[in-house]
């Protein structure tokens, strides 16, 4: 009633009757895992509440002070303005602390479920034309929220983070020609420049929510104007879409998603401790912590940098740092590959044809196989992240498991692609041929005591068609 | 019978002979005997009899060491203090890295030990006396990050170290084992002496381990100390884990 009285209140002034109507009755598939994406845009949400609090405390300053709060291992310690001020935040800041840590877990979330929504879609083709612009879109994202979450995770100037922004001041050095310039331009000098902490402060906190913010706009409205992908039985039309209108079921289940999302993180950031900066100590450049993890969704990349070998190329004579290779060129081609991916498939299937549906993983055996593969060489690049830790809790040596890692890397994916895809394959099959049942054959018993076989055929069939006929239901 | 009778006498006062003749020389070597220490207390002789059943194979009974064991000569007491009080030693097989376990020795055998080890092999570094009340909070978590966070991780939780060694958590360590620990540099751990860390900053490191060991978790679980492995793991496993098992409880199925 009330959401009627206020939409024909809007109406009668603004004349947009035929917009937010037919918009609050536009029907969205409800599919579980096309909601995968909801949970990265609440996470966001949850980002920017705590993002903008944790603001109101932060002090983006490397200026040395005396730190002379509550927390008494650093009591008299000479440390940055940033630093001091994480503490405070921290320790005086009232609910400072789950802030910051909800904050944090919000993060780790938010990339997880950007990770997780990229590959259904990835499973699904829902990428396919004329959707591959949501899909740039979508990977620019997550691209964005590694950076924001990288830049964040540097701020509070602690030594552990230091010591990662430090590894990506080498990687900037290392780009043959220009990296000098270019560490320069960016971190304002030889690292650690004072300039660092304020241009990092502005990028978390401005430019890259700034991204996130229009490129989630672009892709929100794009979904909306290009209607969802859904799964279709054989035989329906890719016209017809099915599932549960905006207003009001659809709109109240996001929004008790969206509670749920919040409550989970708020959890996480009350009863989990996550990078106890004042553990780690202020940041000097003479050290360095163990073990030296970055955030999760940058395991990866310190898994490239640990497994690597010491290369270093001279060419007409500039030096190739052994960073340049896997610290910017890998990463580069992988997320290359990974925007482009819909014209690559497409080019391989010769496929220009407009999809709306969207596919069972089954039904595309490579691509499930070469999404599978992906998936292996990731997780085995996060466990070459983080060996040291690896090592301790397995027993095993660091250049061991760095020794067997670099086998898996090339083994297990090759794998995993033939068994995902024999296993797609076989579903499909038994999907589009189903095995038929047996013909029922009934005994009975007979006058002279012996058996007499009675065939049924009427029913046998009958049974074969009902089975069908459930798995082809929606 | 009479000639046999003499021959067999003549055979059991030869043999006597011998036997005497032995006895003498064996007296007399025995008379030259190495000499420990001329007033040998009754803790040595415990302690020389502890050493020679469990150290000895591997250490040799001059404690100059063998292919099994490290000779012990001025290892001192700090060490061997060490070894045995976190039950490092003796270890069942002389390949396995020495890892923390329950004592093999009472306090009193430990002693012992030392009294008998300082006795064979003279010198090396004393017991350090460890004072954390003297020590400061905010000077020991400088040192203990400057010096040993590197190995045993910012939460003192431990990490590996290469070459299969690992730096172990130091939070069953007494004051006293994290001061022969600084000192003697078991293992690869390097050695510190005074002139690095010095004995206002080792009262200050065992007092900052001591207090990090109860405190310095606010903020909830603290996830073993081991940061984004374990922070990732619950990330993905407990947060984004609980929303989807939330997704599929709430959404259509197909």
């Amino acid at each position: 009633m009330i959401v009627r009285r206020l939409v024909d209140g809007v109406d009668e002034r603004l004349d947009g009757t035929s917009f937010i109507r037919r918009n609050l009755g536009k029907v969205f598939p409800d599919h579980w895992s096309f909601m995968l994406g909801e949970l990265a845009l609440y996470s966001f949400v949850m980002l920017l509440l705590t993002g903008t609090f944790l603001s109101l405390f932060f002090v983006a300053s490397p200026a040395e002070t005396v730190y002379r709060g509550p927390y008494a291992p650093m009591q008299g310690s000479e440390v940055s303005l940033a630093y001091e001020s994480v503490l405070r935040i921290s320790f005086e800041v009232r609910a400072g602390l789950v802030m910051r840590q909800t904050h944090h877990w919000a993060a780790l979330v938010f990339v997880a479920s950007m990770t997780a929504h990229l590959v259904r879609v990835f499973f699904t083709g829902a990428f396919r034309k004329p959707r591959e612009l949501s899909w740039i879109i979508g990977v620019t994202l997550l691209v964005a929220g590694i950076g924001g979450g990288f830049t964040g995770y540097s701020l509070p100037d602690d030594l552990l983070s230091g010591t990662g922004l430090r590894i990506i001041y080498s990687a900037v050095l290392s780009i043959p020609v220009v990296g000098t310039w270019l560490a320069y331009l960016f971190f304002g000098g030889e690292f650690p420049s004072a300039e660092l902490i304020p241009r990092l402060f502005v990028m978390h906190i401005l430019l890259i929510p700034a991204l996130i913010t229009g490129l989630l706009s672009a892709h929100l409205a794009l979904v909306w104007h290009q209607t969802h992908t859904q799964f279709r039985p054989k035989g329906t039309p890719e016209s017809s879409v099915t599932g549960t209108p905006v207003w009001p079921k659809f709109a109240l289940k996001s929004v008790g998603l969206a509670f749920i999302t919040f409550a989970v993180l708020a959890a996480l950031g009350g009863l989990s401790q996550i990078n106890p900066v004042w553990l780690y100590g202020p940041f000097v450049p003479y050290s360095a912590p163990s073990p030296a993890q970055p955030d999760f969704y940058a395991g990866w990349l310190e898994g490239i940098l640990r497994l690597w070998p010491n290369w270093e190329f001279h060419v007409f004579g500039h030096t190739i740092g052994e960073l340049f290779l896997p610290a910017v060129v890998i990463p580069g081609i992988i997320f290359t590959a990974l925007a482009l991916w819909p014209f690559i498939e497409a080019r391989a299937k010769h496929d220009t044809a407009v999809h709306h549906d969207a596919q069972r993983p089954r039904d595309e055996p490579v691509r499930s196989g070469i999404g599978a593969a992906g998936i292996a060489f990731f997780v085995l690049l996060m466990l070459a992240g983080s060996n040291d830790v690896l090592a301790k809790y397995l027993q095993v040596e660091v250049d061991t498991l760095n020794g067997v890692l670099k086998v898996l890397l090339f083994v297990v994916p090759v794998l995993v692609y033939a068994i995902t895809w024999w296993i797609c394959r076989d579903l499909h099959a038994r999907d589009s041929a189903p095995i038929a049942h047996p013909p029922r054959v009934e005994f009975r018993r007979n006058a002279e005591g012996g058996f007499d076989e009675h065939h049924d055929e009427a029913r046998s069939r009958g049974d074969v068609a009902a089975t069908q006929g459930d798995r082809e239901q929606p | 019978m009479a000639a046999t009778a003499n021959t067999e006498a003549r055979l059991l006062s030869r043999v006597l002979r011998v036997g005497l003749a032995v006895a003498v020389l064996g007296q007399i070597a025995w008379s030259f005997r190495p000499e420990p220490s001329s007033a040998q207390s009754d803790q040595q002789i415990q302690g020389r009899a502890l050493y020679e059943a469990n150290c000895s194979t591997c250490h040799a009974l001059d404690a100059g060491g063998t292919v099994n064991g490290p000779s012990l000569l001025e290892v001192g007491p700090a060490a061997v203090d060490f070894m045995l009080a976190t039950g490092r030693m003796p270890l069942a097989n002389p390949n396995d890295q020495p890892e923390r376990g329950q004592p093999k020795f009472t306090s009193e055998q430990i002693d012992a030990l030392i009294a008998y080890v300082g006795s064979i092999a003279p010198g090396g570094e004393p017991i350090p006396t460890v004072d954390t009340s003297a020590g400061d909070l905010a000077l020991g978590a400088q040192v203990f990050l400057n010096n040993c966070a590197g190995c045993h991780g910012a939460g003192a939780s431990g990490d590996s170290v290469g070459g299969g060694q690992i730096a172990p958590s130091i939070y069953p360590a007494s004051p006293t084992e994290i001061g022969e620990a600084v000192r003697i540099g078991p293992g690869v751990m390097p050695r510190f002496g005074p002139e690095t860390i010095d004995q206002r900053d080792l009262d200050s490191l065992a007092a900052y381990l001591v207090w990090i060991r109860d405190n310095g978790d606010d903020g909830g679980l603290q996830l073993g100390r081991v940061g984004a492995v374990a922070e990732g793991l619950v990330a993905v496993v407990v947060g984004l884990g609980i929303l989807i098992v939330v997704l599929r409880l709430t959404g259509a199925k197909r």
